[in-house]
């Protein structure tokens, strides 16, 4: 049964990412990003991990996939984009060393930390002590690290807006 | 994998497996699905009845009982006619949106208590066939986030409709509606949180559990403000008027189902009214008890019902609110785009924020148990922050309108 929906889960990630990239529709690759973020959720549950399951499905695949679709529909991009061109020189180069070092990275995670993982597999906690857990590890040992990323966050919408609405001639806002 | 289960619903905690489980199950699978289709079909002639009358019109009489029977025929219609799909469309896209908005309505009636005994501290697990269960399809542990998580699903069959059809009024009406329902998503969740803070759990028989007298209804232990909010941003959340600006039929003919026709349309037709009843009963449950009973001078009325008496008071519950969408829609003029946008960021998010840091702060002093001085000084200094926030989030606002006027805004 585990191993039935481990692999289901994970030909739908699979599946999922190959979409990503083969697609040339914008849209269509961005359907794709959905499909693996559903079979992560799936994965999630799977391990016990229910709340997380639920905010990967409500924060990425319904807010910020959501968000990628809005803007691709808002700008019209959403035709086949001329692959010839390359904006900035280095950046398909860039692109290989970068996949490839990931790649490696969590590759030599996994092979580093099976036996913590095999471990893992084991803590499951009933009912809402999942959620318990998380929010005391957040909230008291991460603290620093999630007060910073909502800074982050802040700054960051700060400097969106700021962005936005340089301008201030009165012809700009017709 | 086989340690989850019994949080899920009890009946399949169980080392016999038998027919009895899996009847249990497939009957409540059933029920929830004839619930889901009749109930859909009830709401439309019920909308249509009550709008008529409250326009001083006879509305739907002919088919079958007070017309009773005219959703079934205007279904058997839709089913009949010609499914058209638009030359510009991107057809597998086209074919799968109506799904995605289909699916998730359903959905939403697996976690909701229909019924069972939650009076007295009980939790409401009944017994059917010698199996011990609970009268809702499944109980996950993040029983309320499941429900957020279908409705954000709900919005990329809107979405991804209007899309699809290659042309331009549904395109509007789809980028209308994301953008509606993400910022009503933000308030609605905010107002979830204050109840999911005060019941202490997600799963949504724990929620009901929790509300077992009038007084520790959430509507009233939360302070009423969270209800409303969640009352106005669930409207929005389903584009039901005044929020409508979706399918505004004066400016977009019809909003993202535009070019959809035949069984596709009747798909979206059946997944918004569906929504409505399913929302409502969510509603019920967070706020007004679900299946709990409400007890007038000391007596429950409807306990002559037995075994039934939760599910009937739950249906007494979601019968006010699907009255209530229906006056909100025969009453209010839709909201202007702007008013609209206004009305969701610079109102109804601030609020719930407010109120759930105030709420966050008296849990706070009942945990730590800060007796009477300690409440006061908790109580007061709260305050304070939120006046506080109130007057700079004024003096931004007054701020923002200025640089708009300078600018040559309309508005």
């Amino acid at each position: 049964m585990e191993l039935l929906v481990f692999v289901l889960a994970s030909v739908m990630v699979l599946a999922g990412a190959v979409g990503v990239i083969a697609y040339r529709n914008p849209v269509h690759a961005a359907l794709g990003l959905v499909l693996t973020l559903f079979g992560v959720a799936v994965h999630f549950v799977s391990m016990e991990a229910h709340f997380l399951a639920a905010v990967q499905v409500i924060v990425y695949a319904g807010a910020i996939v959501v968000l990628f679709l809005f803007v691709i529909m808002l700008l019209g991009v959403d035709r086949a984009e001329d692959l010839d061109v390359e904006p900035f020189k280095i950046q398909r180069p860039l692109a290989v060393i970068v996949g490839a070092s990931v790649t490696g990275l969590v590759i030599a995670a996994v092979v580093r930390g099976r036996s913590t993982l095999g471990e893992m597999s084991d803590a499951a906690a009933p009912g809402d002590d999942n959620i318990r857990a998380l929010a005391r590890n957040l909230y008291s040992d991460h603290v620093l690290a999630f007060e910073l990323t909502s800074v982050l966050l802040i700054v960051a919408v700060v400097g969106t807006v700021v962005l936005t609405r340089r301008s201030r001639r009165p012809e700009v806002s017709q | 994998m086989i340690a989850a289960v019994p949080m899920v619903d009890p009946v399949l905690d169980t080392d016999d497996w038998w027919w009895q489980p899996l009847a249990v199950v497939g009957l409540k699978v059933l029920v929830i699905f004839i619930i889901g289709l009749v109930g859909t079909m009830f709401m439309v002639w019920f909308e249509r009845k009550i709008v008529a009358g409250m326009q001083n019109r006879v509305g739907p009489n002919k088919a079958g009982p007070f017309g009773l029977l005219q959703t079934l025929a205007d279904g058997t219609k839709l089913f009949f006619k010609e499914d058209l799909i638009p030359d510009r469309a991107d057809r597998m896209v086209f074919r799968i949106a109506p799904f995605l908005a289909f699916v998730p309505a359903f959905l939403v009636w697996a976690v909701i208590p229909l019924g069972g005994d939650f009076t007295g501290g009980r939790d409401g697990t009944v017994t059917w066939f010698g199996e011990t269960t609970r009268v809702q399809l499944a109980d996950p542990p993040v029983g309320v986030l499941l429900v957020l998580a279908l409705s954000s699903i709900a919005v990329y069959g809107v979405m991804l409709a209007g899309w699809s059809s290659g042309s331009k009024y549904p395109l509007l009406g789809s980028v209308r509606a994301s953008a509606q329902m993400i910022s009503y998503e933000a308030a609605l969740g905010l107002s979830l949180a204050a109840v999911l803070m005060t019941a202490g759990t997600l799963s949504t028989s724990g929620i009901v559990a929790n509300q077992s007298s009038i007084t520790n209804w959430h509507l009233l232990s939360t302070g009423v403000v969270p209800f409303v909010i969640f009352l106005i941003a669930m409207t929005a959340e389903l584009n039901r008027p005044p929020f409508d600006l979706v399918e505004a039929e004066q400016e977009l003919v019809g909003g993202f189902h535009t070019e959809y026709s035949s069984i596709r349309f009747a798909l979206f037709f059946l997944a918004e009214f569906m929504n409505v009843i399913s929302m409502s009963a969510l509603l019920v449950t967070l706020f007004l008890g679900g299946p709990q009973p409400l007890y007038l001078g000391g007596v429950d009325v409807l306990a002559f019902l037995g075994p039934f008496g939760g599910t009937a008071w739950l249906l007494a519950k979601v019968f006010i609110f699907l009255y209530v969408y229906v006056w909100f829609r025969a009453t209010l003029p839709r909201l202007r785009y702007d008013q609209l946008m206004n009305l969701g960021w610079k109102v109804l998010i601030p609020i719930a924020l407010g109120w759930f840091l105030l709420l966050a702060v008296l849990q706070v002093g009942r945990d730590r148990n800060v007796g009477q001085t300690g409440y006061v000084v908790l109580v007061v200094a709260s305050l304070a922050v939120l006046v506080l926030c109130y007057l700079l989030f004024q003096a931004a606002l007054a701020v923002a309108r200025r640089n708009r006027e300078s600018e040559g805004a309309a508005y």
